[in-house]
């Protein structure tokens, strides 16, 4: 009877080991769910950032619901993992969960959004500033137009939503100084490609036929994509009558870019997961305490950084 | 005849007198209007705009008052139209020739609408309730077809459902008007709309009298399945692509709607097509207005809601009562 318990404590401790040696990092991430093809993208990114780190990642689909978040960030300190990852669906509530992670010493890290609770409740928050988005195609139209005299039209995101305000925002500031830049007509497209071509064919409608217009800004790219059509059907060029610059870098505004059809696009990666891996792995093996928010680079791609390879590396992320 | 024709106008008249009303306004924001060239071998302006936009609803809308007339209602119709686009443009990728395309997603549609006509008609459940559940559950259904993401497609003979030409106008134009006609030929010049409205003023009383009740409500919401069947491959090949979030998102609503502007009663019975899709091209109107005339986006529902207002008071038992009376003391001696 004792030389079995014996038998089977080593065989459990030797396990133990075994595990901990195998497995450098156990890692949470609870997703939102896959609303869009953003999202999508990120899950795929996530899962192939902890690959190539060897990081053993439990991934849970929220489906949308912060019950089920807050479900699986209990369920991840139950099995004890090394940190938490969570792309938090609301703002609130979050309190009571975050204290029980920090009860229990495990680091969390918002991905993407953020949450209304104390800071010190989490280690830090991985992110894209979606004024700084803005001002970024912004800067792009004042430098490409040089000067010159340029109407602007904007179709914005769904009315009031924080994308919508904050890309308008900054794109406002960043052109601000540019006496010859001006918006002269700015609607809602509400993100989606069928609005985006509909309000962009009144646009031509009301401006001369288009001949007014010098670009577009698109709050996403799936709006350009819609306005791009309009545009061509009215029997402009799009990218060469109308510059086009929007925001998010989705494999679909790289093939128009690609054809000539949109000029630019500023990115709003779906790599959080990336800079969140890594200010963990500083934070574990030296004890750096990471800045409370790490911004993501907003990058611009325009048609002369080989737009169809980029089409290529994005097409199989879920996009 | 002669009688026929003057009560069709009396009875379509403030429908008409409502969209001219609708139109001159918008003609008074924004002068340019009226403005229509030709460009790409297609008539091309604002009023285009209208008939072409206005499609989607317009389809919904025949199938709708339908449904309507019979006492019923159809609130899966947006859904439906994510679903047969989703099958449309998942089909052309895996490179389906187009007629099969057209085919399977029809079929779909009609699909859908035996689905919600076996629920209500046969299992006797409320019509709001019955068609409640594929409006929830059919985009679900779409983004399964579509895993989640939109579904582009570069098939040119497709695309042209959305955004080619057929004798001067825009595709959708076109198909919405035949299958207008279309569909007020069946239903008046046989028994068929005289069998649908007896259905909607009382069911039993019509079954008693040998009207096959049951099939002719399962036959209305195929119909209606169909023509949201149509709408979404519109909204599909426009786009390129298939948006299962999106297509037809709150569409049911503006068919419905549509449906009322046009005069027919959400009880059942009395119908008009063709006053129906005067009620589309009214809230079209009201919708390219509002984006021609450049107002600040957050005031577009309120100026629609504020119109459709107005026309539903005007058009009201109420005022019209009072117009009546006022009209009849006035003739007096």
């Amino acid at each position: 009877m004792f030389a079995k318990t014996l038998l089977g404590a080593s065989l459990l401790a030797s396990m133990t080991l075994l595990s901990s040696a195998a497995l450098s990092q156990t890692i949470g991430f609870s997703q939102i769910g896959s609303e869009s093809g953003w999202r999508a993208a990120e899950t795929t990114l996530t899962k192939q950032e902890a690959e190539k780190r060897g990081i053993d990642l439990k991934f849970s689909d929220a489906q949308q619901k912060q019950e089920n978040q807050i479900k699986a960030l209990r369920s991840f300190i139950a099995q004890g993992v090394d940190a938490i990852l969570v792309a938090p669906v609301v703002a609130t509530g979050w309190d009571a969960v975050l204290k029980e992670a920090k009860e229990a010493e495990i680091p969390v890290v918002l991905l993407d959004r953020m949450v209304d609770s104390d800071k010190d409740l989490y280690l830090t928050a991985v992110g894209s500033d979606l004024v700084h988005e803005g001002s970024v195609a912004g800067k792009w139209l004042v430098d490409t137009v040089a000067g010159k005299d340029c109407a602007v039209v904007e179709l914005q995101g769904t009315t009031g939503s924080s994308p919508a305000i904050d890309r308008k925002k900054g794109f406002e500031q960043a052109i601000a100084g540019a006496a010859n830049i001006k918006i002269i007509r700015s609607q809602t497209g509400d993100f989606t490609r069928a609005k985006g071509k509909e309000v962009m064919e009144s646009f031509l409608k009301a401006e001369n036929g288009g001949k007014n217009i010098c670009a577009l800004y698109a709050h996403n790219d799936d709006m350009a994509v819609g306005a791009i059509q309009a545009i061509k059907e009215a029997g402009l060029k799009p990218g060469t009558d109308i510059l086009v610059v929007s925001i998010d870098a989705v494999p679909d505004i790289f093939q128009a870019m690609a054809a000539g059809e949109a000029n630019a696009t500023v990115e709003l990666t779906p790599n959080m997961a990336g800079p969140a891996f890594d200010a963990l792995k500083a934070y574990m093996d030296n004890g750096t305490v990471p800045p409370k928010f790490i911004q993501t680079e907003s990058k611009l791609y325009t048609q002369k950084d080989d737009p169809a390879k980029e089409y290529e590396a994005r097409k199989g992320l879920g996009y | 005849m002669n009688g026929t024709l003057a009560r069709f106008g009396r009875r379509i008249a403030p429908q008409l007198v409502t969209l001219a009303v609708v139109v001159a306004m918008i003609g008074i924001v924004f002068p340019g209007f009226f403005d229509i060239s030709i460009a790409n071998g297609r008539l091309y302006g604002s009023p285009i705009d209208i008939l072409n936009r206005g499609a989607p609803v317009a389809l919904l809308a025949i199938g709708m008052t339908l449904v309507i007339a019979t006492g019923g209602i159809d609130l899966s119709v947006g859904a439906v139209m994510a679903i047969c686009g989703a099958i449309a443009a998942t089909l052309i990728v895996d490179g389906y020739s187009l007629p099969a395309t057209l085919a399977l997603s029809l079929g779909a549609g009609l699909l859908c609408g035996l689905w919600n006509g076996l629920l209500v008609a046969v299992l006797g459940i409320q019509p709001i309730v019955a068609t409640l559940i594929l409006m929830v559950a059919g985009r679900g259904i779409a983004q399964l077809v579509t895993e989640g993401m939109i579904r582009t497609f570069s098939h040119h003979g497709f695309a042209s459902l959305g955004s080619g030409n057929l004798l001067w106008l825009p595709t959708p134009v076109v198909i919405w008007v035949c299958a207008g006609i279309l569909a007020t030929l069946v239903v008046r010049r046989t028994a068929l709309g005289m069998l649908i409205e007896a259905v909607g003023i009382n069911r039993r009383a019509s079954m008693l009298a040998g009207v096959n009740a049951r099939l002719l409500i399962v036959t209305v919401y195929m119909v209606s399945g169909l023509c949201a069947a149509m709408a979404g491959l519109i909204v599909t090949a426009d786009i390129r692509g298939a948006d299962a979030n999106n297509a037809g998102l709150f569409l049911e609503l503006d068919a419905i709607l549509a449906v009322v502007v046009g005069g027919t009663s959400l009880l059942g019975g009395h119908f008009s097509l063709i006053a129906s899709l005067i009620g589309a091209m009214i809230i079209q109107a009201i919708n390219t207005g509002i984006l021609v005339a450049g107002f600040p986006p957050e005031f577009n529902l309120v100026i629609k809601a504020c119109i459709v207002l107005a026309i539903l008071v005007l058009q009201s038992p109420a005022l019209q009562g009072a117009a009546m009376l006022f009209s009849r003391t006035k003739g007096q001696p």
